[in-house]
């Protein structure tokens, strides 16, 4: 176990290092070969099914059916510090741990309380206090702070997300195929209209008719597949090209839906695993793709909250507060977990059900604008995310 | 309050699905919503303001035919793209209308009337049919509309009527073309009596041969080039017999009164209440409410003005909320009414490609089906799910998919519909659901 002050001395020790090595002229410029990805995870990740504090004495209580086996066992948790590890699906992230690229982030939120996946994802990517606090994106204002900003922005997915629109141009880049739902909010449509007699058989039908032709055109990896978790990898690989080329952009978007785990997420194996599984997938293509670039490379993994600490009824968890994050690329000084962990038991947990957030989550987003993109450390507060000069960057993420 | 049943029921299954704060506008009192449209039926919507005339067209394609031009090259970068503007417009005139009950009207009675861009020329005349020949008569006499629509150029040229010689007209007797029933035989099977409206292959002939004549003015050689023309010297002349009536000799006269005689038929007054009904109460409308429009077109000696009235005062139609699948003319529209989204008009016009109805383009004189079984199709479907994705795509996360449930499918909403909608994991999930839920789709 490690106290709450030795954390933040190690916080702070990073932060004296890095300003006083950063050379001033960078500071409103892109640097040319810095890379930044931000991968979203829409729905609400599982911070203690992906990053579980095995070294919590309470956790195996608190999680209950959802508790993953302990280090060393089959299926059981990847440790990373004795007291934190991963999830057995996320060999890929335990790896990077080890060469130490990856910071793993525990207990943080954005400044947002309540649990409205549309409002908290609306915080995640306004980056002001508030659900409708503005109509653009704190990345794309950050971007417009810096000389070579405009035109370096790319959203991989069906549509430039909120995080990403506002005044500096970005691009996008999609498949050329129809979007269709991911899997399980088709499910909830074919929920919808089981109930009408002309509709809901014919919708079956259709489905059934499109998987075996997109088996055919696909060589068995179905199209409709593309917008569902496995078909992450697709975004994360084409970012990573797109990324790793010379005049190509510099801040890649990524979305991945498929977290709000209500119902039957299992532990070591089950829906969230094949979650896990896929975003493991990305990583690993988008790593590869990156080549050369990838010391050059931050990303960032990001969920709207967490969920709760206890699973609910129907083997799932309900929307949360605090959650997990993860920092990781050649750029990035790793190999650390980055929390004050604020405990499992009742009266630790926020409103008695939820991680309490210790960490704001903005101040490793400003850190990550400031120590490699070279944003200028008065524009993290106005115009990036406004009203937030009480959170100061962390120092020390990224290598100097 | 964000709207009533009845208010549901005006807002989509008369008008074209509600737009922001309508449902809730229209709750005071929804049948005088309705009425108060028909007052404003013969204002053209801004968005077809300054578009081309079906007789400068025509007669366009005219002089190129004449010169020799290379034809397909002028048409395609020309009326292809009139088409797309006509389309593109009209579909916008539909997305910001507060008047949507009149253009719900103008869609129905285009398809009544159906011109579909079957060969070049029709692109570049066929929005201006709509205007020129549904648009002035929708509150007005059935027998007008029945005439402009078969005297317009379009529908000359559509059904082949241009080119339909009497065989012992001056220019038959010359020529080795001759009579042309196709626009004949529509006129009674489709626009009038109906296919079971009791008239004979020789009533079809007889009819074909009244309105011998009725073509195009060229250019050069007649006055107002490119619009209707009677030409003497087509008509087959001498008396004719329709429906067991005798018309003498008169020339463009003849066809028009036969046609006058037709509109006023009990037949079709059977055919177009059969039509309203199945348009505006269900698939298979009930034979009450049928039986009693027939009643009032007869009665009112085909007033549309007073049909329609009489139409929004059944009390069938406002019986069930759902009745009717949304053709994808309908889904688009109401889909961006509701999102206040309109993209851009080529999009428009591909999305309604893409879901299976481009603009005038029906399959057949008959025009769209106006039942589920056509519409609803597993591969149709699917593509109604995509269409709703993108549209999620674009505008999710920009609007409250919980209240724009409220204010769109709110009066009929399950409440699996709206508790799934709240509880999708972002917004462009929920609106999705919103879109997609059947709710939305039927009307």
């Amino acid at each position: 176990m490690f106290s709450r002050r030795r954390l933040l001395q190690g916080v702070a020790g990073g932060i004296s290092a890095a300003a006083m090595l950063q050379p001033t002229l960078s500071l409103a410029r892109l640097e040319g070969e810095r890379r930044l990805a931000i991968i979203i995870l829409r729905g609400g990740l599982d911070g203690l099914a992906a990053l579980p504090p095995h070294g919590d004495p309470r956790y195996r209580r608190a999680r209950g059916e959802l508790a993953l086996d302990a280090p060393g066992r089959e299926g059981g948790i990847l440790d990373l510090d004795g007291f934190f590890g991963l999830h057995p699906n996320l060999a890929p992230l335990h790896s990077l741990y080890r060469q130490r690229e990856l910071l793993a982030i525990h207990a943080t939120a954005m400044p947002y309380r309540a649990r409205s996946h549309f409002d908290a994802q609306d915080v995640l990517e306004n980056g002001t206090n508030r659900p409708g606090g503005a109509r653009d994106g704190w990345l794309n204002r950050a971007l417009g702070t810096l000389e070579r900003g405009n035109g370096t922005g790319l959203a991989l997915g069906r549509s430039v997300p909120l995080i990403l629109r506002g005044r500096a141009r970005v691009a996008s880049w999609s498949p050329n195929v129809l979007p269709m739902p991911e899997p399980t909010l088709m499910a909830q449509i074919e929920e919808r209209w089981r109930h009408d007699p002309l509709l809901g058989p014919n919708l079956r039908e259709g489905l059934r008719m499109r998987a075996l032709d997109q088996k055919e055109m696909a060589g068995g990896r179905g199209l409709r597949g593309l917008y569902g978790p496995r078909g992450f990898a697709t975004f994360a690989e084409k970012a990573g090209q797109m990324l790793s080329e010379d005049e190509g952009p510099r801040v890649a978007v990524m979305e991945m839906g498929g977290w709000d785990t209500h119902a039957n997420q299992g532990r070591e194996a089950g829906r969230l695993a094949k979650q896990f599984t896929a975003l493991s997938d990305g990583v690993s293509k988008l790593n590869a793709a990156l080549g050369p670039a990838w010391r050059n490379t931050v990303i960032i993994v990001v969920s709207e909250f967490g969920r709760t600490i206890s699973g609910n009824g129907t083997g799932g968890t309900d929307h949360g507060v605090a959650g997990a994050a993860f920092l990781f690329g050649g750029a990035v000084d790793g190999g650390r977990v980055l929390a004050d962990w604020p405990g499992l038991k009742r009266r630790q947990l926020y409103e008695g059900r939820d991680l309490r957030p210790t960490l704001d989550t903005r101040a490793i987003f400003k850190a990550v604008l400031r120590d490699h993109l070279g944003v200028d450390v008065a524009a993290l507060e106005k115009p990036v995310f406004p009203e937030s000069a009480a959170v100061e960057p962390l120092g020390g993420l990224i290598k100097v | 309050m964000t709207g009533s049943h009845d208010a549901f029921v005006a807002a989509n299954r008369f008008g074209l699905g509600p737009q922001a704060g309508e449902l809730a506008h229209v709750s005071a009192d929804p049948r005088a919503w309705l009425e108060s449209q028909l007052d404003h039926s013969a204002a053209l919507p801004k968005a077809l303001k300054g578009l081309p005339s079906s007789s400068s067209q025509v007669a366009k394609f005219q002089r190129a035919r004449r010169q020799k031009k290379d034809l397909k090259a002028m048409i395609r970068a020309e009326f292809i793209k009139t088409y797309m503007t006509e389309a593109g417009q009209r579909s916008l005139a539909a997305i910001h209308t507060t008047t949507p009950f009149v253009e719900r009207l103008v869609a129905f009675w285009s398809n009544h009337f159906t011109v579909s861009v079957r060969r070049p020329i029709l692109f570049g005349i066929v929005g201006a049919f709509e205007r020129e020949a549904i648009r002035p008569h929708l509150t007005g006499q059935f027998s007008d509309m029945l005439l402009a629509a078969a005297q317009h150029p379009a529908m000359l040229l559509y059904l082949d009527n241009a080119q339909s010689l009497g065989p012992k007209s001056r220019a038959g007797r010359r020529s080795n073309r001759g009579l042309n029933e196709n626009l004949a035989r529509e006129l009674l099977e489709l626009h009038t009596l109906g296919v079971d409206g009791g008239y004979t292959q020789a009533d079809v002939r007889n009819l074909a041969m009244m309105i011998t004549g009725w073509g195009l003015a060229r250019p050069g050689k007649d006055a107002n080039p490119g619009s209707f023309l009677f030409r003497k010297s087509t008509h087959e002349p001498g008396d004719k017999t329709l429906l067991g009536r005798r018309y003498s000799e008169a020339g463009l006269a003849e066809g028009e009164a036969a046609l006058r005689d037709l509109a006023r038929h009990p037949a079709t007054s059977r055919h177009l209440a059969l039509k309203l009904g199945r348009h505006f109460i269900a698939d298979d409308p009930p034979a009450s409410a049928v039986a009693h429009l027939a009643r009032v077109f007869r009665e009112s000696e085909g007033n549309l003005a007073v049909v329609t009235r009489a139409l929004i005062q059944l009390s069938e139609p406002w019986e069930q909320p759902l009745p009717k699948l949304k053709t994808p003319q309908d889904l688009v529209v109401s889909t961006l009414r509701a999102t206040g989204f309109a993209g851009n008009t080529k999009r428009l016009v591909k999305a309604l490609r893409l879901l299976g109805q481009p603009p005038w383009a029906a399959p057949s004189p008959a025009g769209w089906p106006d039942q589920a079984e056509y519409w609803s199709g597993p591969d149709a479907l699917l593509k109604r799910i995509e269409f709703a994705t993108l549209v999620a795509d674009r505008v999710g996360d920009r609007l409250d998919p919980r209240g724009l449930s409220a204010a769109t499918i709110g009066p009929v909403a399950d409440l699996d519909t709206l508790r799934a909608i709240e509880r999708a994991p972002s917004r462009a999930d929920g609106l999705t659901l919103l879109l997609t839920s059947p709710e939305f789709q039927r009307r």
